[in-house]
């Protein structure tokens, strides 16, 4: 691919009231080649993300995946309001798996954030490929769509069509193009009384070279984004004729069951089919490396047969480990300590030397399985020399790549068909290639489509898992019950750095990270290390606010005074859960704080104990500063969506190794948060004005401190451990008011 | 041979009486509406009515529902229409999912909205507990507190 000049300026600056913007968004070319390779009948693309037709209806291609969070809405609002376009006439499209509409802006959004994400390192890792090709993706993750995406592409590309429109008609009436404005996918001369349908001005439009810079609006000006519209996805949610990769469905397709190696990283040794093949139509029985597969006509009868084939897979090292062996492995490293990298402030060890005081604090989280409800599955179809697809997934140009390459063939020779996808949180993001890869082995035997689904219990046990962490703190006090020293050593991987770092003003700060690795599988999991990191660290501060005899709250303000923002939301969320009022008898308030992708976001969680001693979550009330909100609605949404998800692993999550294994099978054993305990949720938008933040995943991290840290008011019981469901609260004493 | 309605039309599968009704729906009548989910009854993806009851149609051999109405999730409108011919596209249920936004992902809406219908036609008005105890289906995306409104909105009405 050839690469403009254009695409690298990302500098910004603020000119008047809008902002000046070097766009990457607008590759010149892109708008003659989709022009000239896409375009059907009377249709123009003015710039690669919008499609005028002559009849008004504007096309804005979305280069995102659609999970739920809102995205299919959120960014075409974003273009369409640049654009000047009424909403009425905007379609919304998923952008076709080509290079031309790659979503690479995002890749540098990150890197200006804290480098690479992780999900994204194996790319560099595996082929030391260039920032041109790290460019050539579409991802869906690292909550970035909008704040990304959505600010460097979409309101860039409507911004610079509605200008290269204006330039058209200015043209057209021989007038200057400033005298000309616009308004609902309309270009008007006010003095002359004229007017222009964008449609009628398309075909000129798409002659332009797209302008090097364009102006934005300023939020006064916007007429789309700040408003709850309804998102454009959900009525196919509502009649079942929304369409998941699970719903791939041709008259000839065959369906694959498949049974992985138990162990991770095992082998295939041996295969007894029986009689299997006689069986009601039962095609093949096909071997992989790492796992035996029944292909037949129908879905149940090929899991049906495969519950009778017999296979045999290689003993392993891994065979005997346990969970106990792998946290006894983590406490083995953290005490060898050779972390090498630790981020270093003041001088922690002299601190601990001279303390008057210090407390420990040793937590443990387990490994989570991120159990999306569609269960991972991968349709493919392999005939005259090309390669269809369809799959949920969170990048649908990497998922194209990959199947050509493992059936041998060149990029452009795979199809990739969307679809929407039935929950992602980080299970479905490149580099997590088992059923991608499995599904299309299995399709190149056949010539029709085969449909690989992973049953429920194979979807829980063939994760890449949301690593298992130790983190050990101490924190040191000086003789005025001051903290003067935070300590901190935990067990890798890193894959959002900074993640453990802390906005409180301790002098100083020692972290650093050892090794973790085991053989189990790890990926992303909604918000990644921010999940674990943020249990750790809410809650050791909490124990150095009651230690110190302060109020959790006020501690944390006080020790904010460089955080303004950090200060806001916990105000505004602790008044509004009536922090330091009276409370129902029996029930205690938690609080935490946690910036992650751009967003801070402060919870309180209102929590009592059961008859049995359970804790219920009555309510928790957040307030979060993403800057400004593009779809207020979606914000809430996603806010409780992340708070939902956050209490299922606060509550539940716990995937275990026994025999090297994953010990759970399915939902009884791997328990979800269902109406019953879901509680009332309260989200407050503090509206900052500041650079948007990310919404996918901010709200998850806070939640399970807000929650252990109100259950320690409660109950005098520190939660070092989760999930709550292995405590026992039964003999619990209520610390004294602080 | 295993006979039933689905929607109000006749279905005639040459299949295994063991065979589930969802695969029955899903592979042998191409209905993707309802979702597989867990495969044990456990999520209440798959929620159907027979008879105009929930039923969790992953574990429910064909055979049980000789003879019987199924509803899936595409005809959830038609049906409670009826020969109406003004009756709108959708049921009040799925429009007050879409009043109040309710799906994210959506994966888990079909049977969400089956057994929210299922219980608002024996109890209209029914209490928190009873909405705790009647829709247990799992939603990964965490639209509860989106279904329990929605409900009570239905429930007002």
């Amino acid at each position: 691919m050839k690469i403009s000049r254009r695409r690298f300026l990302l500098s910004s600056a603020v000119v008047g009231g809008g902002v000046l913007i070097g766009y990457s968004a607008l590759k010149p070319s892109k708008h003659r080649r989709a022009n000239a390779e896409l375009v059907k009948g009377e249709e123009r693309y003015v710039t690669s993300f919008i499609k005028i037709e002559p009849n008004n209806n504007i096309t804005i291609y979305v280069p995102h995946s659609e999970m739920g969070q809102g995205v299919h809405t959120s960014l075409p609002m974003m273009a369409a309001d640049e654009l000047d376009a009424a909403w009425e006439d905007i379609t919304v499209e998923q952008a076709p798996a080509i290079d031309m509409f790659a979503n690479g802006e995002l890749v540098k959004g990150f890197a200006g954030e804290f480098g690479l994400p992780g999900f994204l390192k194996g790319i560099v890792n595996a082929s030391a490929v260039s920032v041109a090709e790290l460019m050539n993706l579409q991802t869906t993750g690292g909550s970035s769509s909008v704040r990304f995406t959505g600010e460097s592409s979409m309101r860039t590309s409507g911004a610079a069509a509605r200008q290269m429109l204006i330039e058209c008609a200015a043209t057209r009436w021989g007038v200057a193009a400033d005298e000309c404005n616009t308004a609902l996918s309309h270009v008007q001369h006010n003095a002359s009384g004229r007017s222009l349908s964008y449609g009628e001005l398309a075909n000129d439009a798409a002659l332009l070279e797209p302008p090097e810079n364009v102006t934005l609006k300023d939020p006064s000006q916007f007429t789309i984004m700040g408003k709850a519209i309804s998102r454009v996805d959900i009525p196919a949610k509502v009649d079942g004729t929304a369409e998941y990769g699970i719903d791939a469905h041709s008259e000839d397709m065959l369906y694959a069951a498949i049974r992985f190696a138990p162990v991770f990283g095992t082998k295939l040794v041996s295969v007894d089919a029986g009689d299997v093949l006689s069986r009601r139509g039962v095609q093949r029985i096909i071997e992989l490396e790492d796992s035996v597969a029944v292909v037949a006509d129908s879905y149940w009868r090929a899991k049906e047969a495969l519950k009778l084939v017999k296979s045999e897979f290689e003993s392993s090292d891994a065979d005997t480990t346990s969970s106990a062996d792998l946290f006894a492995g983590f406490e083995r490293s953290l005490a060898e300590d050779d972390s090498s990298e630790a981020m270093e402030v003041g001088d922690a060890d002299a601190a601990l030397e001279s303390a008057a005081d210090i407390i420990e604090g040793n937590y443990t989280v387990p490994y989570l399985a991120h159990a999306a409800m569609e269960p991972m599955n991968c349709t493919v179809h392999i005939h005259d020399d090309v390669a269809e697809v369809w799959t949920s997934t969170q990048d649908a140009l990497s998922i194209k790549a990959r199947v050509a390459s493992i059936a041998g063939l060149a990029e452009d020779d795979a199809v990739f068909h969307h679809s929407y996808l039935g929950g992602g949180f980080g299970r479905r993001l490149p580099f997590n290639w088992n059923v991608i890869d499995h599904a299309t082995l299995i399709a190149k035997e056949f010539n029709v489509p085969v449909k690989t689904v992973l049953s429920r219990e194979d979807d829980m046990q063939q994760d890449y898992y949301r690593p298992a962490v130790a983190s050990n703190f101490k924190a040191a006090f000086d003789a005025n019950g001051m903290v003067q020293a935070w300590h901190n050593r935990f067990t890798g991987p890193v894959q959002t750095p900074g993640a453990s770092h802390i906005p409180y003003a301790i002098a100083n700060q020692s972290i650093g990270y050892v090794d973790g690795d085991t053989h189990v599988p790890v990926a992303a999991w909604r918000s990644v290390d921010h999940s674990q990191q943020t249990f750790f660290t809410e809650s050791f501060v909490d124990e150095i606010a009651h230690r110190s005899g302060k109020n959790p709250y006020q501690f944390r303000m006080e020790m904010l005074a460089e955080h303004p923002r950090h200060r806001k939301v916990l105000e505004v969320a602790a008044e509004a859960a009536g922090y330091g009022q009276n409370l129902p008898e029996g029930h205690a308030l938690g609080i935490a704080v946690q910036e992650s992708f751009g967003s801070i976001v402060a919870e309180v969680a209102e929590v009592s104990l059961d008859a049995n001693d359970r804790p219920v979550i009555h309510k928790v009330t957040c307030a979060i500063d993403c800057g400004w909100a593009v779809n207020p609605d979606t914000v809430e949404a996603q806010v409780e969506s992340g708070i939902i998800y956050g209490l299922t692993a606060a509550l539940y999550g716990e995937i275990t190794i026994e025999n090297g294994r994953v010990a759970q099978n399915n939902f009884p054993d791997y328990e979800m948060v269902r109406m019953a305990d879901s509680p009332e949720i309260d989200v407050h938008i503090v509206e900052s004005g500041e650079k948007l933040g990310g919404l996918g995943e901010p709200s998850t991290p806070p939640l399970a401190a807000a929650v252990s840290n109100g259950l320690y008011i409660l109950t005098g019981q520190r939660v070092r451990e989760l999930p709550l469901k292995n405590h026992d609260f039964s003999r619990s004493t209520p610390i004294a008011k602080v | 041979m295993a006979s039933f309605k689905v929607n109000g039309v006749e279905k005639n599968l040459d299949i295994e009486p063991e065979m589930p009704l969802l695969w029955a729906l899903r592979d042998e009548l191409g209905m993707t509406g309802t979702k597989f989910g867990c495969g044990i009854a456990s999520c209440g993806a798959c929620t159907v009515h027979v008879n105009g009851s929930a039923v969790r149609s992953c574990v429910l051999p064909v055979s049980a529902v000789e003879g019987q109405e199924i509803t899936t999730i595409e005809g959830l409108a038609s049906v409670a229409a009826g020969a109406n011919p003004s009756a709108p596209d959708l049921s009040a249920v799925q429009q007050a999912w879409i009043d109040h936004q309710v799906p994210q992902c959506g994966y888990c809406q079909s049977g969400m909205i089956m057994a929210v219908s299922s219980l608002l036609a024996t109890n209209p008005n029914p209490s928190d507990a009873e909405i705790d105890s009647s829709v247990t289906n799992v939603c990964r995306c965490g639209s509860y507190p989106r279904v329990r409104k929605a409900i009570r909105s239905l429930a007002v009405a």
